[in-house]
């Protein structure tokens, strides 16, 4: 499996039903600190582009609200492929899962709680 | 024992070029009934059909196989062949070698083998044909048109003036439908009344036409050539006959709080009123929700002034029967309701609207007299966001996964009827893709642009938030530029997606027309038939079968026109003899096929049956030939297998498979 079908696996997500509204984008409250947009984590993935994908700032900086996996109207779910991309980077690092004990020291200042809540909600399963 | 004669066709390469077609001919002679078989270039040519009707006469041939292309495309062909050469056109069956075997074949040998295979099926079959004859049904030479629209109306004119009677049938107190609440239209910006109003006036004044208006279809019965329907008349509460259309009587109603439906709820309306001044009939209703005088006895205004003693408040509903040989349906659109859409604080924001809104507001009988106002302060906006696709377009369950296909054009129209009337506005416009396919009409749009300095944006709006100022900040995807943008706006539009009008779900039911799972009436054929519906006599015109603008439902409505006077002109009609029939002894009464029935075709009657000298009452299926189209859904649901298909009897589909597995 390349790198591009694993995204796709782990997030369910197919980026070929995006449309390229720009409504994800338009509802993100973490937009301004990003540096690929939510719209383009579905390009990213649909161009194969996961190098670039995973080596991502938004990816900790994305609150994993899902607000754009409500708001997309054709339930492409990118807020996914940001959690897929996180799942991956974690992997690579060793391990597919973390204990609750090892996350406190990977914490970084500017992480933002909630992405610790959809961390535990991923590697609970 | 038959004489069966198979024709075998190369159909120039497409057949013989995948199929051993000699070969074919050569196995069929072996089969049992067959005593000719022939192989041709082309079957279907005069040629090839002079053939058949030689070998006819030559071998007193009683069937025929045609081992050609589909049915669909040649069957008709060679059976008026077959008649013409005194054959029963029903003794004829078609092998389809070119689309279920040619063409989708490579290896010879294999694609010949099914051919033969396939040859086989249809002799067996042909050995038990017998001859059927086409029955006769009548043509009722009157046309009902349900939904009074511009399609309602444009179709029922075209049929009146071919010299037909039609009859309008439509639900709210006035015909005109969604065009007599526009206020221009697009593509040439022409008053939309002015253009409306002369065709509702001529419908009106057309000596075919009969229009019922506060009026809906209650009930459907028989078939094409031959339905009767009920339609209730709502109680106006006004004699039509007596009434003038002074309109005093709106004037002094003291009940003025109802919504007004036509304003889409911007204003109120009195209790008994016209939706609009230029209505047709000019006769009021009296809401007998709204009216004081129906909810606790006293009032009885508006049966004081009016000098023509028109009011009438004892009056009932009436029930009107009448026999229509063909059935348009014209019942048109609505906007979807937008609770689902909270980002866009719709029901937070009266400055929010949508298009269907701004075309009230814009037109100079609407609620603000066409001045351009927040309804929230009456303030001139300065800065317009126009929303697209608002609903369209969405897989999800919030909207619907169709093109509305009308916003496009209508929000150009919009920005650039705005922009020219007050040139201070900005006007900004969200899109995902600009669609504009029509004549003139991508030139349109691009004159908002580089005329008028509409400013579009390629990205949707992800919220709309209303300000402690009154404001509405609205934020957006710039896709282009890659940013989110941030718009302090005095006015939202949204270009609301269309759904079929409710209560269409009914009225196919009725009809037995089938509809979409978006509610939009299914044509015959999307490309070939696109005007009927499946059901024999029901025509389809306007929005009702798709989203389309006005140009496109004139042309629709004209086409279904076309389509009934070719019904109605017809004296006789000839009915499909391969319908079902139950066999009395077989039949136990269960009513399981009446259920399946897609048509309505099945009642149940009681009748003597002698089963082996036993004479007894029993309860048995009957099935009306008119309508029932053959579809055979009764003759595998009947659990004693009393229901059979003449031309497609058990007994002859089994003696196919039979055949096939041999
Ligand atoms: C905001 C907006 C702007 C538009 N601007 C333009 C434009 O500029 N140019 C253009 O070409 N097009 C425009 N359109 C499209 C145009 O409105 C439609 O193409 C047109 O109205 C379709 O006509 P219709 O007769 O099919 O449907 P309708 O106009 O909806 O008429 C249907 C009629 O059937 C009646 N009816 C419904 N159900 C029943 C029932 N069960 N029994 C009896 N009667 C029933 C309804 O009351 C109604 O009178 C616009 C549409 C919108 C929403
Ligand atoms: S909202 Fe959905 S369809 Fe629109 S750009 Fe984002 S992922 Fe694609
Ligand atoms: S889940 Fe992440 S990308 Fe999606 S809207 Fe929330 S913060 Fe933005
Ligand atoms: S006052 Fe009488 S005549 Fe005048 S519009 Fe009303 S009902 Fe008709
Ligand atoms: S064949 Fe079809 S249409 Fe005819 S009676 Fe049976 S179910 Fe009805």
């Amino acid at each position: 499996m390349n790198a591009k079908e694993q995204v796709q696996q782990i997030s369910g997500v197919n980026p070929y039903k995006c449309m390229k509204c720009g409504k994800c984008s338009a509802t993100c409250p973490a937009y301004e600190e990003m540096d690929i947009k939510p719209h383009q984590f579905v390009s990213y993935v649909q161009s194969g582009n996961i190098e670039a994908l995973a080596a991502c700032k938004s990816m900790w900086k994305c609150l994993s609200c899902f607000a754009c996996v409500e708001r997309c109207p054709r339930d492409v779910q990118p807020g996914r492929i940001l959690d897929a991309a996180r799942q991956i980077v974690v992997r690579q690092r060793g391990g597919n899962y973390l204990t609750a004990e090892e996350i406190p020291p990977l914490v970084d200042e500017d992480l933002p709680q909630q992405l610790l809540v959809s961390a535990y909600r991923r590697y609970k399963r | 024992m038959q004489r069966i004669g198979v024709f075998v066709c190369h159909c120039g390469s497409n057949i013989a070029a995948t199929v051993d077609v000699k070969k074919v001919a050569e196995m069929a002679r072996l089969e049992p009934g067959v005593v000719f078989a022939d192989d041709y270039q082309y079957m279907c040519s005069e040629a090839g059909q002079a053939k058949i009707g030689a070998a006819i006469k030559e071998y007193n041939l009683t069937g025929l196989v045609v081992c050609s292309c589909s049915p669909r495309m040649h069957e008709a062909t060679f059976r008026k062949c077959a008649e013409r050469y005194g054959l029963n056109p029903y003794m004829v069956e078609i092998a389809n070698i070119r689309e279920h075997c040619s063409w989708i074949h490579k290896d010879m040998e294999e694609a010949t083998q099914k051919a033969v295979i396939l040859a086989r099926a249809a002799i067996a079959k042909v050995n038990l044909n017998a001859p059927l004859q086409a029955g006769e049904s009548r043509v009722t030479k009157r046309a009902l048109v349900i939904g009074g629209g511009i399609a309602g109306i444009q179709t029922a004119l075209d049929i009146a003036d071919a010299g037909y009677e039609v009859d309008i049938v439509e639900k709210t107190p006035s015909i005109g439908g969604r065009m007599s609440q526009l206020d221009k239209t697009f593509p040439t910006l022409d008053c939309s009344a002015c253009i409306l109003t002369p065709k509702m006036v001529d419908a009106a004044g057309h000596e075919k036409i009969k229009i019922y208006t506060y009026s809906e279809v209650e009930k459907v019965s028989g078939f094409v050539g031959d339905f009767t329907v009920d339609i209730r008349k709502k109680a106006r509460s006004v004699d039509e006959a007596k009434c003038t259309g002074c309109g005093v009587c709106q004037e002094k109603c003291p009940s003025k709080k109802t919504p007004s439906e036509f304003n889409r709820g911007l204003n109120n309306r009195s209790a008994i009123y016209t939706p609009f001044a230029q209505a047709i009939p000019n006769v009021p209703v009296i809401d007998r929700e709204a009216c004081i005088k129906f909810k606790t006895g006293k009032c009885g205004v508006c049966e004081k002034v009016c000098q023509a003693g028109a009011i009438n408040y004892a009056q009932e509903d009436e029930i009107i029967t009448e026999k229509y040989g063909a059935i348009v349906v014209a019942t048109g659109f609505d906007t979807i309701k937008l609770d689902k859409y909270d980002e866009y604080a719709y029901s937070q924001s009266k400055d929010v609207i949508t298009s269907l809104e701004l075309e009230r507001i814009m037109n100079a009988a609407g609620p603000t007299k066409g001045h351009l106002e927040r309804l929230s302060d009456g303030k001139a906006p300065k800065e317009i966001v126009f929303v697209q696709c608002v609903g369209s377009r969405c897989s999800d369950e919030r909207g619907k996964p169709y093109c509305s296909k009308i916003c496009c054009m209508y929000t150009a129209k919009h920005a650039m009827l705005i922009r020219d009337k007050y040139p201070d506005v900005n006007v900004t416009v969200f899109y995902i893709d600009v669609r504009t396919p029509g004549k003139n009409f991508d030139e349109f749009y691009r004159r908002a642009v580089e005329e008028y300095g509409v400013n579009y944006i390629k990205g949707q709006v992800g919220k709309v938030a209303p300000q402690p100022d009154g404001s509405l900040l609205v934020q957006g995807s710039d896709l282009i530029d890659n940013k989110q943008i941030k718009i302090k706006a005095d006015m939202v539009v949204l270009a609301t997606a269309i759904e079929p009008n409710q209560g269409v779900r009914n009225i196919a039911t009725m009809l037995t027309a089938s509809i979409d799972t978006n509610n939009f009436l299914t044509e015959a054929h999307p490309k070939l038939r696109p005007v009927e519906s499946p059901t024999a006599g029901v025509f389809l015109s306007g929005v009702c079968q798709g989203p389309k603008d006005i140009p496109e439902t004139v042309s629709q409505a004209g086409a279904a026109a076309v389509k009934v006077i070719g019904l109605l002109a017809k004296d006789k009609l000839t009915t499909n003899p391969c319908t079902a029939q139950a066999d009395e002894l077989l039949c136990n009464g269960c009513s399981n096929c009446a259920k399946v029935c897609p048509y309505g075709a099945i009642t149940y009657e009681t009748r003597q049956v002698n089963d082996h000298g036993i004479r007894e009452d029993r309860r048995i299926a009957v099935v009306n030939k008119a309508l029932c189209q053959g579809c055979g859904a009764c003759t595998v649901t009947c659990p004693s297998g009393a229901m059979d298909l003449q031309g497609f009897s058990n007994r002859q589909l089994i003696a196919e498979v039979d055949a096939i597995c041999r």
